[in-house]
């Protein structure tokens, strides 16, 4: 009782199970994962809904899960009335998809009865019709105060009953009532033949919506296939959508989305390795772009993929990695050796793996998958190696519309994303699944087979809105990272492994003898300069030898004339001359003699 | 109990019902519509001429008492239920055929 009244008031801020934007048709919402998508908001409110399929295609577990959405999400209670299995069977088989039914009728969200009418038990003896039917359920709507019915192949009543012209009749009948009741509908019916919808039928008084479920074996591989036959009054997508019965019951997948109209950051990533950053304009990747690693095997994709994963756990952003083709422990010891080491991310919570074979499930299972995971993890940063292993459980097509989808919630969510494609060599530049135009940047390895041995090259195909390098790059994994090489070019192209080598060795040996030669240069230079030096002081030294000859030849001169005056002066004064030179010099000199 | 009930059918049949079991019959209704009135009338008459003295008729009326259409699986609007003796048959329709409600029931000309 407690949990009744607790459930009541929260009734009222329940979602509204109609959607707004179907203005004529109310609908009411399933709640089943994509179906609303599809159905543009749900099934066709107070009237009902044909669900038609083979044996084991999940007709009776639809049927449920519109009852428990509906009364857990949507605040509707609901009506199930089985025709074919018991309560506790009910009950056990949808516990393992989390719905609690016995939770759900003892909270009286739900009434679910069974309608055991078994032949042998009966005889017939005139006129009848299926008053008691309609006073159950009319007894278990109004028990519950029921918005939602469920008639789990309504058409065992045909094969139980007698004089199928009543039944008929009756079930007609019936119709009319729940219409009138409002109730929103579901009836289940066993299809088998192709041709037909229903048995028996029925679908002749169903005229609003009639869904079909397809459950087919392709390749030993099963997929379920949902097809919305008729809707009337309202649009509704008319594809076969693949649809999932796992552990949270009925997920349908829209082949894609209804508009290209995500957002397109213009914030750049590295992509974990420094020059292929360089070629993509400098500054790596778009945030939220989807990425082609496509090669031949054995040219690093798987590497390349890891580089960028290493790149964002660095960053701090969060990474999964679907791995289809290695497990986790694997591609963490191969990283390693060539120095990038994921275990520390993975236990720091930053990067998830998830490794599974895709022949595990059909690609349904697999995109769901993702999805699941992706939607758990919340990563920035995803990882798709190899996307060309899903093409052994799938076809072309198939994994061409599933990649679109995935790629679609990829870019929707702004998550980063790595595919890997495995080329047979030959064809390089046609991806498997046709998949490039999909992508916004395609980075294509190769191998290139130059004198005899094989080396690993990579080039930037597109990227889209950002201007790359054209150039063939060489790149080669070394013990601490991957490394992108120079672009050496020869007659043959472009030159890697020992062809580079020796290249690099030849321009070495240029590059030496260049500097040889100016080296020698230098050196006459300055024996030049030394020997220019050397003249220079021997010219000095020889001009000031002259020079010092001329200076003495001056001095002796001079010092000639002095005694030849001073010569004559005596000579004067010794004779007593009368000279007037002479006469002064004889009078100066003669009068203190006077 | 089910053991000591065929032992007395078993009487019944063999010693020219020198005991008689009482029949308990219960007539599923839906209201007073023509057909349920048929089918009780003609019950009625049947039971009279063969099981003159050891019949219950227990007429439930589905729309006064509604929850009673779970325990009996009552689908068809007018259903019979031989609940005595076992085991349990059930008859639908407005029982206007009696040579076929004597056949689903059972029951033989008493001698």
């Amino acid at each position: 009782m407690a949990q009744k009244k607790a459930s009541q008031p929260s009734s009222k801020t329940l979602p509204k199970a109609s959607q707004p934007y179907s203005k004529t048709l109310p609908k009411a919402s399933t709640g089943i994962q994509g179906l609303d998508e599809i159905t543009g908001g749900g099934l066709p409110r107070g009237r009902p809904t044909l669900v038609s399929g083979g044996a084991g295609s999940g007709k009776t577990l639809f049927g449920l899960e519109f009852l428990v959405r509906g009364a857990t999400q949507f605040g509707e209670p609901g009506v199930f009335m089985s025709f074919e299995e018991s309560i506790s069977d009910l009950t056990k088989n949808v516990a393992s998809l989390g719905f609690d039914l016995d939770r759900l009728v003892a909270e009286k969200k739900l009434f679910v009865d069974h309608v055991s009418i078994t032949r042998s038990e009966f005889g017939e003896t005139g006129e009848y019709d299926l008053e008691g039917l309609f006073i159950r359920i009319a007894d278990a709507v109004q028990r519950v105060g029921a918005r939602r019915v469920v008639l789990d192949t309504l058409e065992a009543l045909f094969g139980e009953l007698p004089n199928p012209g009543i039944v008929r009749s009756e079930i007609r009948r019936l119709f009319n009532w729940l219409k009138q009741k409002e109730l929103t509908t579901v009836i289940t019916a066993e299809r088998d033949q192709p041709d037909k919808l229903t048995r028996h039928g029925i679908e002749e008084f169903v005229s609003d919506c009639v869904i079909l479920l397809d459950h087919r074996i392709r390749e030993e591989i099963s997929t379920r296939r949902l097809r919305i036959v008729k809707y009337r009054g309202s649009t509704h997508g008319t594809n076969e959508y693949p649809f999932l019965i796992d552990d949270q019951g009925i997920s349908v997948l829209p082949i894609s989305s209804l508009g290209l109209n995500h957002d397109a950051p213009a914030e750049r990533v590295s992509s974990g390795i420094a020059r292929l950053d360089g070629m993509l304009g400098g500054k790596g990747l778009y945030r939220g772009s989807s990425i082609l690693a496509s090669g031949t095997a054995g040219t690093g994709k798987t590497t390349i993929a890891a580089c960028f994963v290493d790149a964002a756990c660095r960053r701090g952003d969060r990474a999964l990695f679907f791995a289809f083709e290695e497990s986790p422990q694997q591609i963490v010891r191969n990283m390693r050796s060539i120095g990038i080491d994921l275990e520390p991310w993975v236990r720091k919570g930053l990067l998830q793996f998830h490794a599974a074979r895709p022949t595990y499930g059909g690609i349904e299972q697999v995109l769901l998958l993702t999805h699941k995971r992706i939607t758990s993890f919340q990563p920035s940063v995803v990882v798709v190696d190899p996307v060309t292993n899903l093409l052994m459980v799938s076809t072309q097509n198939e994994v061409r519309s599933m990649l679109t989808r995935l790629v679609d919630f990829l870019k929707t969510q702004g998550i980063t994303t790595i595919f890997t494609s495995l080329t047979a060599a030959g064809a390089l530049e046609a991806s498997e699944a046709d998949v490039s135009s999909l992508m916004d940047t395609w980075l294509l390895l190769k191998n290139i087979e130059v004198g005899g041995e094989r080396n690993r090259a990579l080039y930037v195909l597109k990227s889209r809105g950002m201007e790359h390098s054209n150039q063939i790059r060489e790149f080669v994994l070394t013990d601490d990272g991957l490394r992108l090489l120079d672009v050496y070019l020869g007659a043959e192209g472009v030159l890697t492994g020992s062809a580079r080598m020796s290249q690099e060795m030849r321009e070495k040996a240029v590059v030496t003898f260049r500097r040889q030669e100016l080296e020698t240069r230098r050196r006459e230079l300055e024996r030049k300069r030394r020997i220019f030096e050397a003249r220079m002081v021997m010219l000095r030294a020889e001009f000031e030898a002259e020079e010092e000859i001329i200076q003495q030849t001056i001095s002796e001169s001079e010092l000639l004339g002095q005694e030849v005056a001073q010569d004559r002066g005596q000579m004067v004064l010794s004779r007593q001359a009368d000279s007037s030179s002479y006469k002064k010099e004889g009078r100066a000199k003669v009068a203190p003699v006077r | 109990m089910p053991i000591t009930k065929t032992k007395t059918r078993a009487r019944v049949r063999k010693p020219a019902a020198r005991k008689p079991v009482v029949w308990k019959l219960r007539l599923y209704v839906a209201g007073q519509t023509p057909k349920s009135i048929y089918a009780f009338a003609n019950l009625k008459v049947l039971c009279e001429e063969h099981l003159k003295g050891r019949y219950q008729i227990e007429l439930i009326d589905l729309r006064k008492n509604p929850q009673l259409a779970r325990g009996d699986q009552i689908v068809a609007i007018p259903t019979l239920v031989r609940k005595l003796p076992l085991p349990l048959r059930t008859i639908i329709g407005d029982l206007s055929n009696s040579v076929r409600l004597l056949v689903g029931l059972d029951l033989r000309k008493v001698d």
